[in-house]
Protein backbone atom coordinates (compact mmCIF):
# COMPACT_ATOMS: atom_id res chain seq x y z
CA UNK A 1 0.00 0.00 0.00
CA UNK A 2 1.22 3.27 -0.88
CA UNK A 3 1.73 6.39 1.24
CA UNK A 4 -2.08 8.18 2.15
CA UNK A 5 -1.81 12.23 2.03
CA UNK A 6 -4.61 14.02 2.62
CA UNK A 7 -5.51 17.36 0.38
CA UNK A 8 -7.93 19.82 1.85
CA UNK A 9 -10.44 20.82 -1.00
CA UNK A 10 -12.12 24.10 -0.38
CA UNK A 11 -14.18 25.74 1.52
CA UNK A 12 -11.94 28.52 -0.69
CA UNK A 13 -11.08 27.15 -4.14
CA UNK A 14 -10.41 28.79 -7.65
CA UNK A 15 -12.87 25.94 -8.78
CA UNK A 16 -15.41 25.77 -6.46
CA UNK A 17 -17.92 28.36 -6.42
CA UNK A 18 -19.29 27.06 -3.23
CA UNK A 19 -18.02 27.12 0.62
CA UNK A 20 -17.87 23.27 0.51
CA UNK A 21 -15.08 21.66 2.34
CA UNK A 22 -14.07 18.69 1.70
CA UNK A 23 -10.85 16.20 3.10
CA UNK A 24 -9.49 14.06 0.15
CA UNK A 25 -7.27 11.38 1.15
CA UNK A 26 -4.98 10.41 -1.63
CA UNK A 27 -3.02 7.15 -2.66
CA UNK A 28 -0.42 9.05 -5.30
CA UNK A 29 -3.07 10.66 -7.78
CA UNK A 30 -6.58 8.61 -6.99
CA UNK A 31 -8.80 9.68 -4.07
CA UNK A 32 -9.53 6.61 -1.64
CA UNK A 33 -12.13 8.50 0.53
CA UNK A 34 -13.33 12.41 0.78
CA UNK A 35 -14.79 13.56 4.12
CA UNK A 36 -17.35 16.49 2.77
CA UNK A 37 -17.76 19.16 6.25
CA UNK A 38 -19.94 22.05 6.01
CA UNK A 39 -20.51 24.99 8.25
CA UNK A 40 -19.23 27.78 6.09
CA UNK A 41 -22.40 30.11 5.84
CA UNK A 42 -24.77 28.76 8.48
CA UNK A 43 -27.21 31.86 8.91
CA UNK A 44 -30.07 30.38 10.99
CA UNK A 45 -32.98 31.13 9.10
CA UNK A 46 -35.09 28.60 10.45
CA UNK A 47 -35.06 29.91 13.67
CA UNK A 48 -35.85 32.88 12.60
CA UNK A 49 -39.09 31.49 11.54
CA UNK A 50 -40.31 31.57 15.55
CA UNK A 51 -38.85 35.74 15.64
CA UNK A 52 -41.18 36.74 12.35
CA UNK A 53 -44.98 36.59 11.37
CA UNK A 54 -45.28 33.88 8.65
CA UNK A 55 -46.87 36.52 6.05
CA UNK A 56 -43.52 38.07 6.17
CA UNK A 57 -41.03 34.88 6.69
CA UNK A 58 -42.03 34.54 3.00
CA UNK A 59 -39.43 37.16 2.68
CA UNK A 60 -37.04 35.24 4.49
CA UNK A 61 -37.61 31.72 3.62
CA UNK A 62 -36.81 32.53 -0.01
CA UNK A 63 -33.51 34.28 1.16
CA UNK A 64 -32.93 30.97 1.80
CA UNK A 65 -31.25 30.16 -1.30
CA UNK A 66 -29.93 32.90 -4.22
CA UNK A 67 -30.73 30.75 -7.06
CA UNK A 68 -33.67 28.80 -6.37
CA UNK A 69 -35.23 31.30 -4.28
CA UNK A 70 -38.33 31.54 -6.12
CA UNK A 71 -39.12 28.27 -5.43
CA UNK A 72 -38.40 28.13 -1.90
CA UNK A 73 -41.28 30.81 -1.30
CA UNK A 74 -43.83 28.46 -3.61
CA UNK A 75 -42.84 25.70 -1.33
CA UNK A 76 -43.60 27.51 1.56
CA UNK A 77 -46.89 29.21 0.49
CA UNK A 78 -47.75 26.14 -0.19
CA UNK A 79 -47.09 24.61 2.87
CA UNK A 80 -49.31 27.36 4.67
CA UNK A 81 -51.74 27.07 2.34
CA UNK A 82 -52.39 23.15 2.59
CA UNK A 83 -52.57 23.79 6.26
CA UNK A 84 -55.28 26.73 6.35
CA UNK A 85 -57.07 25.27 3.67
CA UNK A 86 -56.83 28.17 0.96
CA UNK A 87 -57.56 28.04 -2.34
CA UNK A 88 -55.30 29.95 -4.36
CA UNK A 89 -57.01 30.93 -7.53
CA UNK A 90 -55.84 29.20 -11.11
CA UNK A 91 -54.38 32.31 -12.53
CA UNK A 92 -52.08 32.65 -9.57
CA UNK A 93 -51.20 28.78 -9.73
CA UNK A 94 -50.03 28.86 -13.72
CA UNK A 95 -48.14 32.30 -12.54
CA UNK A 96 -46.56 30.35 -10.13
CA UNK A 97 -45.84 27.19 -12.51
CA UNK A 98 -44.48 29.89 -14.92
CA UNK A 99 -42.19 31.68 -12.50
CA UNK A 100 -40.87 27.94 -11.00
CA UNK A 101 -39.86 27.49 -15.26
CA UNK A 102 -38.18 30.69 -15.37
CA UNK A 103 -35.75 29.79 -12.49
CA UNK A 104 -35.44 26.48 -13.55
CA UNK A 105 -34.12 28.37 -16.63
CA UNK A 106 -31.71 30.53 -14.89
CA UNK A 107 -30.74 27.95 -12.85
CA UNK A 108 -29.56 25.51 -15.29
CA UNK A 109 -28.02 27.99 -17.52
CA UNK A 110 -26.09 29.37 -14.79
CA UNK A 111 -24.89 26.07 -13.69
CA UNK A 112 -24.09 25.13 -17.21
CA UNK A 113 -22.03 27.82 -17.09
CA UNK A 114 -20.03 27.17 -14.01
CA UNK A 115 -19.49 23.77 -15.28
CA UNK A 116 -17.78 24.84 -18.58
CA UNK A 117 -15.82 27.18 -16.08
CA UNK A 118 -14.95 24.21 -13.85
CA UNK A 119 -13.52 22.11 -16.68
CA UNK A 120 -11.37 24.92 -17.96
CA UNK A 121 -13.89 26.11 -20.85
CA UNK A 122 -14.46 29.78 -20.68
CA UNK A 123 -15.64 30.68 -23.42
CA UNK A 124 -18.46 28.50 -23.15
CA UNK A 125 -19.07 29.80 -19.88
CA UNK A 126 -19.48 33.41 -20.94
CA UNK A 127 -22.01 32.43 -23.57
CA UNK A 128 -23.91 30.46 -20.96
CA UNK A 129 -24.23 33.20 -18.77
CA UNK A 130 -25.10 35.58 -22.05
CA UNK A 131 -28.16 33.62 -22.33
CA UNK A 132 -29.01 33.29 -18.95
CA UNK A 133 -29.01 37.80 -18.80
CA UNK A 134 -32.30 37.29 -20.80
CA UNK A 135 -33.99 35.56 -18.94
CA UNK A 136 -32.96 37.27 -15.36
CA UNK A 137 -34.42 40.94 -17.81
CA UNK A 138 -37.54 39.17 -18.19
CA UNK A 139 -37.71 37.80 -14.60
CA UNK A 140 -36.95 41.23 -13.53
CA UNK A 141 -39.72 42.98 -15.92
CA UNK A 142 -42.49 41.11 -14.20
CA UNK A 143 -41.32 40.69 -10.49
CA UNK A 144 -39.37 43.44 -10.20
CA UNK A 145 -36.17 41.30 -9.01
CA UNK A 146 -33.28 39.45 -11.02
CA UNK A 147 -32.95 36.38 -8.61
CA UNK A 148 -35.12 37.21 -5.50
CA UNK A 149 -38.43 37.70 -7.02
CA UNK A 150 -40.33 38.35 -3.95
CA UNK A 151 -43.81 37.40 -6.21
CA UNK A 152 -45.26 34.87 -3.95
CA UNK A 153 -47.11 35.50 -0.66
CA UNK A 154 -48.88 33.15 1.49
CA UNK A 155 -52.85 33.16 -0.72
CA UNK A 156 -51.06 33.23 -4.35
CA UNK A 157 -48.92 36.21 -6.06
CA UNK A 158 -47.86 39.95 -6.15
CA UNK A 159 -47.65 40.72 -9.01
CA UNK A 160 -50.25 39.56 -12.14
CA UNK A 161 -48.52 39.43 -16.18
CA UNK A 162 -50.49 40.98 -18.79
CA UNK A 163 -51.58 39.02 -21.57
CA UNK A 164 -49.44 41.03 -24.10
CA UNK A 165 -46.03 40.52 -22.06
CA UNK A 166 -47.07 36.36 -21.83
CA UNK A 167 -46.77 36.91 -25.35
CA UNK A 168 -43.79 38.75 -25.21
CA UNK A 169 -41.76 36.39 -23.30
CA UNK A 170 -42.77 33.32 -25.06
CA UNK A 171 -41.96 34.86 -28.19
CA UNK A 172 -38.50 35.56 -26.38
CA UNK A 173 -38.25 32.14 -24.97
CA UNK A 174 -38.86 30.52 -28.72
CA UNK A 175 -36.27 33.38 -30.09
CA UNK A 176 -33.85 32.19 -27.86
CA UNK A 177 -34.44 28.11 -28.52
CA UNK A 178 -31.58 28.04 -31.59
CA UNK A 179 -29.65 29.70 -28.96
CA UNK A 180 -30.18 27.46 -26.27
CA UNK A 181 -29.41 24.51 -29.14
CA UNK A 182 -25.79 25.91 -30.35
CA UNK A 183 -25.00 26.33 -26.30
CA UNK A 184 -26.06 22.71 -25.40
CA UNK A 185 -24.82 21.31 -28.67
CA UNK A 186 -21.35 21.73 -27.42
CA UNK A 187 -22.12 20.27 -24.20
CA UNK A 188 -23.79 17.15 -25.74
CA UNK A 189 -21.28 16.66 -28.57
CA UNK A 190 -18.16 18.92 -28.73
CA UNK A 191 -15.35 16.11 -28.31
CA UNK A 192 -13.29 17.75 -25.69
CA UNK A 193 -16.49 18.21 -23.38
CA UNK A 194 -17.20 14.46 -24.17
CA UNK A 195 -13.64 13.48 -23.42
CA UNK A 196 -13.78 15.23 -19.45
CA UNK A 197 -17.07 14.10 -18.91
CA UNK A 198 -17.74 10.72 -20.32
CA UNK A 199 -17.53 8.00 -17.60
CA UNK A 200 -15.85 10.26 -14.81
CA UNK A 201 -17.75 10.20 -11.55
CA UNK A 202 -20.33 7.19 -12.52
CA UNK A 203 -23.30 6.74 -10.12
CA UNK A 204 -24.92 3.38 -10.27
CA UNK A 205 -28.73 3.34 -10.29
CA UNK A 206 -28.61 1.35 -6.94
CA UNK A 207 -26.59 3.33 -5.59
CA UNK A 208 -28.70 6.65 -6.39
CA UNK A 209 -31.34 4.88 -4.99
CA UNK A 210 -30.26 4.31 -1.74
CA UNK A 211 -27.70 7.64 -0.90
CA UNK A 212 -31.14 9.12 -1.29
CA UNK A 213 -29.98 11.46 -4.48
CA UNK A 214 -32.41 13.38 -5.94
CA UNK A 215 -32.92 16.04 -9.36
CA UNK A 216 -30.72 15.54 -12.05
CA UNK A 217 -28.13 13.66 -10.00
CA UNK A 218 -30.61 10.90 -9.58
CA UNK A 219 -32.00 11.62 -13.09
CA UNK A 220 -29.05 11.26 -14.72
CA UNK A 221 -28.54 7.33 -13.06
CA UNK A 222 -32.02 6.19 -14.83
CA UNK A 223 -34.11 6.95 -11.77
CA UNK A 224 -37.23 8.84 -13.15
CA UNK A 225 -38.01 10.99 -10.04
CA UNK A 226 -39.57 14.35 -10.54
CA UNK A 227 -41.60 15.92 -8.04
CA UNK A 228 -43.34 18.04 -11.10
CA UNK A 229 -45.35 14.93 -11.82
CA UNK A 230 -47.08 15.10 -8.14
CA UNK A 231 -48.63 17.98 -10.02
CA UNK A 232 -48.41 20.98 -7.39
CA UNK A 233 -49.68 24.27 -8.60
CA UNK A 234 -50.31 24.12 -12.44
CA UNK A 235 -48.07 20.94 -13.25
CA UNK A 236 -50.83 18.70 -13.26
CA UNK A 237 -52.26 20.16 -16.41
CA UNK A 238 -49.37 20.47 -18.75
CA UNK A 239 -47.73 17.74 -20.48
CA UNK A 240 -44.92 16.73 -19.88
CA UNK A 241 -42.14 13.99 -19.73
CA UNK A 242 -39.04 14.48 -17.28
CA UNK A 243 -35.73 13.82 -19.03
CA UNK A 244 -33.84 10.95 -17.56
CA UNK A 245 -30.69 9.46 -19.05
CA UNK A 246 -29.24 6.03 -17.77
CA UNK A 247 -25.40 6.20 -17.75
CA UNK A 248 -25.32 8.17 -14.37
CA UNK A 249 -21.51 9.37 -15.63
CA UNK A 250 -20.68 13.44 -14.96
CA UNK A 251 -22.08 13.35 -19.19
CA UNK A 252 -25.62 12.36 -17.96
CA UNK A 253 -25.82 14.36 -15.44
CA UNK A 254 -24.94 17.49 -17.78
CA UNK A 255 -27.34 15.94 -20.62
CA UNK A 256 -30.32 16.15 -18.18
CA UNK A 257 -30.30 19.71 -17.21
CA UNK A 258 -28.95 20.91 -20.92
CA UNK A 259 -32.00 18.85 -22.26
CA UNK A 260 -34.53 20.59 -19.34
CA UNK A 261 -34.28 23.59 -20.80
CA UNK A 262 -35.92 22.64 -23.79
CA UNK A 263 -38.46 21.10 -21.20
CA UNK A 264 -39.25 24.30 -19.22
CA UNK A 265 -39.62 26.48 -22.51
CA UNK A 266 -42.11 23.99 -23.67
CA UNK A 267 -43.80 23.70 -20.09
CA UNK A 268 -44.05 27.95 -19.98
CA UNK A 269 -45.54 27.93 -23.81
CA UNK A 270 -48.12 25.12 -22.63
CA UNK A 271 -48.99 27.73 -19.63
CA UNK A 272 -49.75 30.67 -21.27
CA UNK A 273 -52.16 29.10 -23.73
CA UNK A 274 -53.84 27.48 -20.66
CA UNK A 275 -54.02 29.94 -18.43
CA UNK A 276 -57.32 31.27 -17.14
CA UNK A 277 -58.49 34.74 -16.44
CA UNK A 278 -58.74 35.83 -12.71
CA UNK A 279 -58.06 37.02 -9.58
CA UNK A 280 -54.27 36.60 -8.51
CA UNK A 281 -54.58 36.39 -4.73
CA UNK A 282 -56.99 35.86 -2.06
CA UNK A 283 -57.30 37.61 1.53
CA UNK A 284 -55.67 35.29 4.17
CA UNK A 285 -56.97 35.80 7.83
CA UNK A 286 -56.20 34.19 10.68
CA UNK A 287 -52.73 32.18 11.36
CA UNK A 288 -51.78 28.49 10.34
CA UNK A 289 -52.39 25.57 12.82
CA UNK A 290 -51.25 22.12 12.16
CA UNK A 291 -48.33 20.92 10.35
CA UNK A 292 -47.26 19.67 6.48
CA UNK A 293 -44.47 18.23 4.33
CA UNK A 294 -44.73 20.82 1.15
CA UNK A 295 -42.26 18.93 -1.76
CA UNK A 296 -41.48 21.04 -4.68
CA UNK A 297 -38.96 20.78 -7.68
CA UNK A 298 -36.07 22.59 -7.22
CA UNK A 299 -33.54 23.16 -10.21
CA UNK A 300 -30.82 20.60 -8.45
CA UNK A 301 -33.80 18.24 -7.13
CA UNK A 302 -36.86 17.85 -4.27
CA UNK A 303 -37.14 20.47 -1.69
CA UNK A 304 -39.03 19.87 1.51
CA UNK A 305 -40.46 22.57 4.03
CA UNK A 306 -41.77 21.46 7.29
CA UNK A 307 -44.23 23.59 8.68
CA UNK A 308 -45.65 23.42 11.90
CA UNK A 309 -47.94 26.08 13.54
CA UNK A 310 -50.39 26.10 16.46
CA UNK A 311 -53.06 28.87 15.75
CA UNK A 312 -50.56 31.67 16.61
CA UNK A 313 -48.81 33.93 14.06
CA UNK A 314 -45.59 33.08 14.41
CA UNK A 315 -44.23 30.06 13.21
CA UNK A 316 -43.38 26.84 15.71
CA UNK A 317 -41.03 25.10 13.08
CA UNK A 318 -39.94 25.40 9.93
CA UNK A 319 -37.32 23.13 8.85
CA UNK A 320 -36.25 22.43 5.63
CA UNK A 321 -34.19 20.06 3.95
CA UNK A 322 -32.27 20.80 0.30
CA UNK A 323 -31.88 19.01 -2.77
CA UNK A 324 -27.77 19.46 -2.19
CA UNK A 325 -28.21 18.27 1.78
CA UNK A 326 -29.48 15.11 0.27
CA UNK A 327 -26.66 15.14 -2.67
CA UNK A 328 -23.86 14.90 -0.35
CA UNK A 329 -24.13 11.62 0.11
CA UNK A 330 -23.93 10.48 -3.21
CA UNK A 331 -20.96 13.21 -3.78
CA UNK A 332 -18.72 10.90 -1.47
CA UNK A 333 -19.25 7.77 -2.86
CA UNK A 334 -18.64 9.88 -6.24
CA UNK A 335 -15.71 11.41 -5.62
CA UNK A 336 -13.94 7.06 -3.88
CA UNK A 337 -11.88 6.13 -6.84
CA UNK A 338 -11.64 9.11 -8.95
CA UNK A 339 -8.59 10.63 -9.92
CA UNK A 340 -7.68 14.24 -8.29
CA UNK A 341 -7.78 16.74 -11.44
CA UNK A 342 -11.43 14.89 -12.11
CA UNK A 343 -12.85 16.17 -8.54
CA UNK A 344 -13.87 19.69 -9.37
CA UNK A 345 -15.80 18.45 -12.38
CA UNK A 346 -17.57 15.92 -10.51
CA UNK A 347 -18.20 18.04 -7.41
CA UNK A 348 -19.81 20.52 -9.40
CA UNK A 349 -21.88 17.78 -11.33
CA UNK A 350 -24.27 17.86 -8.40
CA UNK A 351 -24.83 21.32 -8.82
CA UNK A 352 -23.48 22.12 -5.03
CA UNK A 353 -25.75 25.22 -3.51
CA UNK A 354 -23.81 25.20 -0.15
CA UNK A 355 -25.76 27.75 1.18
CA UNK A 356 -28.88 26.56 0.38
CA UNK A 357 -27.76 23.09 2.28
CA UNK A 358 -26.64 25.21 5.41
CA UNK A 359 -29.70 27.63 5.82
CA UNK B 1 -18.44 20.51 -37.95
CA UNK B 2 -17.79 21.73 -34.86
CA UNK B 3 -14.50 23.84 -36.27
CA UNK B 4 -17.76 25.58 -38.14
CA UNK B 5 -19.41 25.49 -35.14
CA UNK B 6 -16.94 27.49 -33.48
CA UNK B 7 -16.65 30.24 -36.54
CA UNK B 8 -20.11 31.30 -36.59
CA UNK B 9 -20.04 31.95 -32.57
CA UNK B 10 -16.70 33.67 -33.27
CA UNK B 11 -17.85 36.18 -36.03
CA UNK B 12 -21.05 36.56 -34.24
CA UNK B 13 -19.34 37.66 -31.08
CA UNK B 14 -16.91 39.87 -32.84
CA UNK B 15 -19.50 41.90 -35.15
CA UNK B 16 -21.84 42.58 -32.27
CA UNK B 17 -22.04 44.65 -29.88
CA UNK B 18 -20.67 43.35 -25.65
CA UNK B 19 -23.90 42.05 -24.17
CA UNK B 20 -22.06 43.28 -20.76
CA UNK B 21 -23.22 47.02 -19.02
CA UNK B 22 -20.10 49.21 -18.12
CA UNK B 23 -22.28 49.99 -14.75
CA UNK B 24 -22.14 52.07 -12.78
CA UNK B 25 -20.60 54.47 -15.19
CA UNK B 26 -23.93 53.27 -17.46
CA UNK B 27 -27.29 53.06 -15.43
CA UNK B 28 -28.60 50.02 -14.56
CA UNK B 29 -31.33 48.46 -16.84
CA UNK B 30 -34.77 49.32 -15.23
CA UNK B 31 -38.11 47.90 -15.77
CA UNK B 32 -41.00 49.81 -13.74
CA UNK B 33 -41.44 47.22 -11.49
CA UNK B 34 -37.76 46.96 -10.64
CA UNK B 35 -37.07 46.97 -6.64
CA UNK B 36 -33.95 49.13 -6.21
CA UNK B 37 -34.65 51.15 -2.59
CA UNK B 38 -37.12 52.45 -0.25
CA UNK B 39 -37.86 55.92 -0.40
CA UNK B 40 -40.15 57.81 1.87
CA UNK B 41 -42.51 61.08 1.25
CA UNK B 42 -41.79 62.61 4.82
CA UNK B 43 -45.26 65.31 4.54
CA UNK B 44 -47.31 62.02 3.86
CA UNK B 45 -46.04 59.61 6.64
CA UNK B 46 -48.50 59.43 10.10
CA UNK B 47 -45.70 57.42 11.78
CA UNK B 48 -48.26 54.63 12.88
CA UNK B 49 -45.15 52.41 12.33
CA UNK B 50 -47.11 49.41 10.39
CA UNK B 51 -43.70 49.52 8.17
CA UNK B 52 -41.83 48.73 11.00
CA UNK B 53 -43.54 45.88 12.67
CA UNK B 54 -44.05 44.17 9.21
CA UNK B 55 -40.69 44.50 8.25
CA UNK B 56 -39.05 41.24 7.90
CA UNK B 57 -35.25 42.04 8.72
CA UNK B 58 -36.26 44.99 11.38
CA UNK B 59 -34.45 47.57 9.15
CA UNK B 60 -36.88 50.20 9.68
CA UNK B 61 -37.37 52.11 12.71
CA UNK B 62 -40.31 54.74 13.47
CA UNK B 63 -39.74 57.12 16.47
CA UNK B 64 -43.29 58.17 17.49
CA UNK B 65 -42.18 60.93 19.94
CA UNK B 66 -39.44 62.66 17.99
CA UNK B 67 -40.91 62.24 14.75
CA UNK B 68 -38.71 60.63 12.76
CA UNK B 69 -38.50 57.64 10.38
CA UNK B 70 -35.08 55.74 9.92
CA UNK B 71 -33.68 52.89 7.71
CA UNK B 72 -30.50 50.79 7.64
CA UNK B 73 -30.20 50.48 4.17
CA UNK B 74 -27.58 47.19 4.76
CA UNK B 75 -30.52 45.14 6.70
CA UNK B 76 -33.12 46.22 4.29
CA UNK B 77 -33.53 43.54 1.73
CA UNK B 78 -36.18 45.32 -0.70
CA UNK B 79 -38.92 42.99 -0.28
CA UNK B 80 -41.24 46.25 -0.61
CA UNK B 81 -43.61 44.51 2.82
CA UNK B 82 -43.76 48.11 4.08
CA UNK B 83 -44.41 50.08 0.70
CA UNK B 84 -47.37 47.29 0.48
CA UNK B 85 -48.91 48.11 4.75
CA UNK B 86 -48.13 51.83 4.15
CA UNK B 87 -52.06 52.97 5.13
CA UNK B 88 -50.85 56.32 3.50
CA UNK B 89 -48.29 55.19 0.47
CA UNK B 90 -45.97 57.26 1.59
CA UNK B 91 -43.51 55.17 0.85
CA UNK B 92 -42.34 54.00 -2.96
CA UNK B 93 -40.07 51.65 -4.24
CA UNK B 94 -37.26 53.48 -6.33
CA UNK B 95 -36.06 51.33 -9.40
CA UNK B 96 -32.22 52.36 -8.96
CA UNK B 97 -30.30 50.90 -6.39
CA UNK B 98 -28.57 52.66 -3.63
CA UNK B 99 -25.04 53.15 -4.09
CA UNK B 100 -22.22 50.93 -3.01
CA UNK B 101 -20.33 51.93 0.15
CA UNK B 102 -17.49 50.74 1.85
CA UNK B 103 -18.38 51.36 5.48
CA UNK B 104 -21.69 51.23 7.64
CA UNK B 105 -22.41 54.78 7.51
CA UNK B 106 -25.21 54.93 10.02
CA UNK B 107 -29.28 55.36 9.35
CA UNK B 108 -30.92 56.99 6.80
CA UNK B 109 -32.63 59.22 9.21
CA UNK B 110 -35.96 61.07 8.11
CA UNK B 111 -37.69 63.89 10.04
CA UNK B 112 -41.43 63.41 9.01
CA UNK B 113 -44.60 65.07 9.37
CA UNK B 114 -46.73 62.50 11.83
CA UNK B 115 -50.41 61.84 12.81
CA UNK B 116 -52.24 64.40 11.27
CA UNK B 117 -54.09 66.59 13.95
CA UNK B 118 -58.18 66.81 13.49
CA UNK B 119 -58.97 70.42 12.51
CA UNK B 120 -61.38 71.62 14.36
CA UNK B 121 -64.41 71.72 11.90
CA UNK B 122 -65.83 75.16 11.08
CA UNK B 123 -68.59 76.50 13.19
CA UNK B 124 -70.99 77.66 9.76
CA UNK B 125 -69.90 74.25 8.04
CA UNK B 126 -71.56 72.50 10.87
CA UNK B 127 -74.63 74.69 10.78
CA UNK B 128 -74.99 74.85 7.44
CA UNK B 129 -74.97 71.01 7.24
CA UNK B 130 -78.15 71.24 10.01
CA UNK B 131 -80.14 73.17 7.79
CA UNK B 132 -79.86 70.92 5.06
CA UNK B 133 -80.11 67.90 6.92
Amino acid sequence: MSKQITVPFGPQHPVLPEPIHLDLVLEDERVVDAIPSIGYVHRGLEKLAEKREYPEYIYVAERICGICSYIHSNTYAQGIEQIMKIEVPERAQYLRTIWSEYSRLHSHLLWLGLFADGMGFENLFMNAWKLREHILDDMEATTGGRVIQGVCKVGGVRRDITPEKLDEMVKGLKGMEPAFRDLTNVFLHDASVSHRLRGVGILQKGDAYTLGAVGPTARGSGIGIDLRQTGYAAYGKINFRPVVEQSGDCYARCAVRAKELFTSVDIIEQCVKKIPEGPVEVKVTGAPDGEYFSRAEQPRGEVVHYIKGNGKRNLVRHRVRTPTFTNIPPLVTLLKGCELADVPVIVLSIDPCIGCAER
Amino acid sequence: MTYFEMTKTMLKSLFSRPATLMYPAKPAKKTALSRGHVTINPDGCITCRSCQRKCPTQAICVEVKEKTWQIDRLRCIVCACCVEVCPTKCLAMDTQYSAAMTAHHGLYIVPVAGPKKKEPAPADGAKVEKTEG
